[in-house]
């Protein structure tokens, strides 16, 4: 009985973690872009672990913020203990499908799951789904983003960054 | 871990902290005056990734028992940083709040030797004995990747442009090099960060970072630089008066209240 309360217990956490969002892309949540290592269920404290996308992103505070707040929301939540790891390390193939969505939605092309030879990779236009884009700075407005134009609806966009343990 | 095993842990992890804070902070003094635009914004970017990087390192030593991350970043003095004399040089003359004369090339040849050193050290710590070095390594590495291709790509472009551009490489070259001497030097610990399989030797990690420059230089019909014998050793506590003023200018907003959260 134990158990069976404390995994429907985790499955909320995991519910309500899907209501936290990337504090600049509203449409998807640290759920969907594979932040969330595990949830533990202690008889003292919940601790939810997460890991970091890149290690100088500012926004790692306000997100160990928004998913404390968002945790305690729960009935019964006392202690909630939010944890940043590096290992396994976040990489881009860890966002969801729901996550790729989500990101297009917003204007930002999922991250791209093959990476060529030399290193360089590709991805469509998040508007209207043309291949003929162009690279303009592979350093975006954030750390995890890169910034690519649309030739076909001449759009500027932006793309998540791939990451990967062979670089 | 024994004493020893932790003293040299704590020697080298002073080492690989202080070098990306002090790089990550002349890299910040470009903001808004990099050559262009888009440069801005990619080399803010690399800056704060290295600054995070730093940070990282500080939480370990924080987690060995040495004192608080923040503190030891912002309230350590000159004589006691550890990093080596080439990330503390300003970016030339002037000064950032005033007229600024600095030199893009100097920081092109700093940024592509010192990232691709780091890349070196990287790779070596990856199979370090000490897990948590070895965590780091895997996830620094994947924000290296673009950090050295970024600094390579701005090497080979000013190398093989106008003959200006190229003479300022070239003094930027001798800049650089002449500083080079303690940036693989371990110092007074060399022995004792060697003995117990934390990294490679000096030697090792020097020599793999010369192989990672040869084919750029070969395309370049340059010659492979030879490191100098250090004048002043930073890991030995060595500097210039340059680290000083970095620290005082650095630290000016903490010092103001060392309790608040900022």
């Amino acid at each position: 009985m134990v158990a069976l309360a404390k995994n429907s217990q985790n499955l909320e956490v995991w519910k309500v973690l899907e209501s936290v969002k990337d504090p600049e892309i509203d449409t998807v949540s640290i759920v969907d872009l594979g932040m969330v290592e595990k949830v533990d269920i202690e008889p003292e404290q919940i601790k939810v672990t997460l890991l970091p996308t890149f290690l100088g992103c500012p926004a790692l505070e306000i997100i160990r913020t928004n998913t404390k707040n968002a945790v305690m929301g729960l009935p019964g939540a006392k202690n909630v203990e939010v944890e940043f790891i590096f290992s396994p390390p976040w990489t881009s193939d860890r966002v969801t499908e729901n996550g790729q969505k989500g990101l297009k939605e917003f204007g930002i092309a999922a991250p791209p799951r093959h990476l060529e030879e030399d290193g360089s990779w590709h991805v469509d236009c998040p508007y209207c789904d043309s291949t003929y884009v162009t690279m303009e700075n592979i350093f975006g407005p954030t750390a995890c983003r890169s910034i690519l134009y649309c030739k076909s609806c001449k759009t500027p966009f932006e793309a998540m960054k791939p990451v990967s343990t062979i670089m | 871990m024994s004493a020893e095993e932790k003293k040299a842990l704590e020697a080298l992890i002073f080492q690989l902290a202080d070098d990306d804070f002090l790089f990550s902070y002349r890299g910040s003094e470009w903001l808004g005056l990099a050559p262009h635009i888009e440069e801005d914004v990619a080399s803010s970017s690399i800056t704060q990734d290295s600054m995070g990087h730093a940070a990282m390192y500080y939480k370990l030593l924080e987690d060995l028992g040495l004192g608080k991350a923040d503190d030891l970043a912002h309230l350590r003095p000159a004589q006691e940083r550890k990093n080596s004399v080439l990330t503390e040089r300003v970016n030339g003359d002037g000064y950032y709040m005033d007229t600024p004369q600095y030199d893009w090339a100097y920081t092109v040849v700093r940024s592509y030797f010192y990232t691709q050193a780091k890349r070196a050290k990287i790779n070596s710590l990856r199979e370090s004995s000490y897990e948590p070095l070895r965590d780091i390594a895997v996830k620094v590495s994947m924000e290296l990747y673009y950090h050295v291709m970024h600094w390579k790509l701005w090497f080979e472009q000013l190398l093989s442009s106008t003959e200006e551009a190229k003479s300022k490489m070239v003094s930027a070259l001798k800049l650089v090099v002449d500083d080079m001497g303690d940036l693989f030097s371990y110092g007074e610990q060399k022995e004792l960060i060697e003995r117990f399989d934390l990294i490679d030797s000096e030697e090792k990690i020097q020599n793999n970072w010369l192989e990672a420059l040869r084919p750029t230089f070969e395309k370049l019909k340059l010659d492979l630089p030879i490191i100098p014998e250090p004048k002043l050793n930073g890991r030995n506590g060595q500097h210039t008066d340059e680290l000083q003023t970095a620290i005082d200018t650095l630290s000016e907003v903490y010092r103001l209240d060392t309790a608040t959260n900022w």
